[in-house]
């Protein structure tokens, strides 16, 4: 089957108003920032915005839209603030994460990948020893304080561990190197980071390639992440951008 | 409260990279802990990446750049002979499975316990909420964790407390700090003060640290 969809408008159609939609990258690396566009030009609201470590500080462009468009409910991140204090003061994002206008979830980044991992393998729940101890024990650190209920515990062979939930988006939105028309991907170095996790948590898994291939054309030993999690491919441009965050 | 002059952060770097085993796999962390790359060259020590990368390489500049290959603090890196690549739910596998040996972070704070601060400091004034990233993750499942950092804050006072007072990141992981001023091993009965910068006495090491150090019986100048 065919799963390359000509336009990136086509591509996100059908994700509406309150969508709990996940962003693939690591900071700069490996963003879907193509799809993110087509958010931004769709104008869809109350959007939560599911992350593995700072895609939105990398696609800064992309995210001062988001935020001045009123797109966003929440993000849910590892590491979502600016990490300069100074030019945090002048992010629009952080403004609103002040203002309580966005709520921003903080998850240490190992749980929130397996969070992912978990809801692509259909586990509901698991046991970490991250976080004993510390706030991500104490419930979710967020400030949204009427959020914050206290998280179940376990010791397990004489150790704390916590119990976290895994995250089911209703869309994964990622960006991979390669992809052939039955939606097996593969990525180069570091930009596979979250994207492979992600394109099998969600339940609709959206693809940015920049390349698409014919099945067969890429190793079927090299495939990262298999098609049968995939359900579109959408073509786009390789970009050049600055590798920087504040 | 008095300041004292001591080891620059480079120097700091390199007292740490001796630490390190040659077939040890390592994680560093943003800072001071950078800097041990500079010192490791050529040695048989594989980087660990949390972004999914082990055998990173060094630093990339200008036509070396690839967009697609950053460290886990978003700066342009290199690949080496043998440098691999794989997925973040993997990684964190290797970090949370104990299969990284050792990981270097900074800190704001470290306990006599062990107990340590370094992803929310409360006067940026964001609550609860700050950059948590890969650090929980490193501190709870690393076999050995090791904190590199300045022995007091720019106004003196002691970062090395009985408590913390700021936002734990992990409890009781730490087994190693090195500061410009001091090597101190955390071990279950307080901090054991194994190293000093030359010049200084250990009641000029107590006097900016909040807890009682106990003094090593083989106390000795910092050797690099």
């Amino acid at each position: 089957m065919d799963k390359v969809i000509p336009k990136l408008e086509e591509a996100i159609h059908d994700i509406e108003d309150g969508a709990l939609i996940a962003i693939g990258g690591f900071f700069t690396c490996g963003v879907p920032r193509d799809l993110l566009k087509a958010i931004i030009s769709k104008g869809i609201k109350d959007l939560t915005f599911a992350c593995g470590s700072g895609p939105l500080l990398g696609a800064k462009e992309e995210m001062s839209e988001l935020v001045a468009n009123n797109q966003i409910k929440k993000v849910i991140d590892s590491y979502g603030l600016a990490r300069s204090t100074s030019k945090g003061l002048d992010d629009p994002f952080e403004a609103q994460v002040r203002a309580n206008k966005i709520e921003l979830e903080v998850v240490p980044m190992g749980t929130l990948a397996e969070k992912y991992r978990a809801a692509g393998a259909g586990i509901p729940a698991f046991y970490v020893k991250t976080g004993a101890g510390t706030f991500v024990e104490d419930g979710l650190v967020t400030n949204f304080s009427e959020n914050t209920n206290g998280k179940e515990t376990k010791i397990i062979d004489g150790e704390k561990y916590v119990l976290e939930y895994s995250i089911k988006p209703d869309f994964a939105l990622v960006h991979a190197y390669m992809g052939d028309k039955e939606g097996n991907l593969y990525y180069r170095k570091t930009a596979r980071n979250f994207n492979h996790v992600m394109a099998t948590a969600g339940k609709v898994t959206i693809a940015e390639v920049e390349k698409i291939v014919e099945p067969g054309e890429i190793d079927s030993h090299c495939i990262h992440t298999p098609g049968i999690y995939v359900q579109r491919v959408v073509q786009v441009s390789r970009r050049e951008f600055e590798i920087t965050i504040d | 409260m008095k300041k004292f002059e001591g080891l620059p952060q480079e120097i700091i770097a390199l007292r740490a990279s001796q630490e390190l085993k040659d077939g040890d796999y390592v994680n560093l962390g943003i800072g001071i802990p950078t800097m041990i790359s500079n010192w490791i060259e050529g040695r048989d020590i594989f980087l660990h990446s949390e972004i999914g990368m082990i055998k990173t390489g060094p630093l990339a500049y200008d036509e070396d750049i690839d967009q697609d290959l950053i460290n886990a603090s978003c700066q342009p890196v290199t690949e080496v002979a043998g440098s691999i690549y794989f997925d973040i739910s993997e990684s964190f596998a290797m970090i949370r499975g104990g299969h990284v040996d050792v990981t270097v972070m900074g800190a704001f704070q470290v306990s006599e316990k062990g107990d340590f601060a370094g992803w929310n400091n409360p006067s940026r004034g964001l609550g609860n909420v700050g950059n948590i990233g890969g650090s929980m993750d490193l501190s709870a499942g690393s076999r050995r964790l090791i904190i590199t950092m300045e022995h007091t804050t720019k106004n003196g006072d002691p970062k090395l407390l009985k408590e913390l007072t700021y936002p734990a990141t992990g409890r009781g992981n730490v087994n190693l700090i090195f500061t410009d001023l001091a090597v101190i091993e955390v071990a279950p009965e307080g901090l054991i003060l194994k190293e000093i910068y030359p010049g200084l006495t250990t009641e000029d090491i107590q006097s900016v640290t909040e807890p009682k150090l106990i003094i090593s019986p083989d106390l000795k100048e910092i050797e690099l």
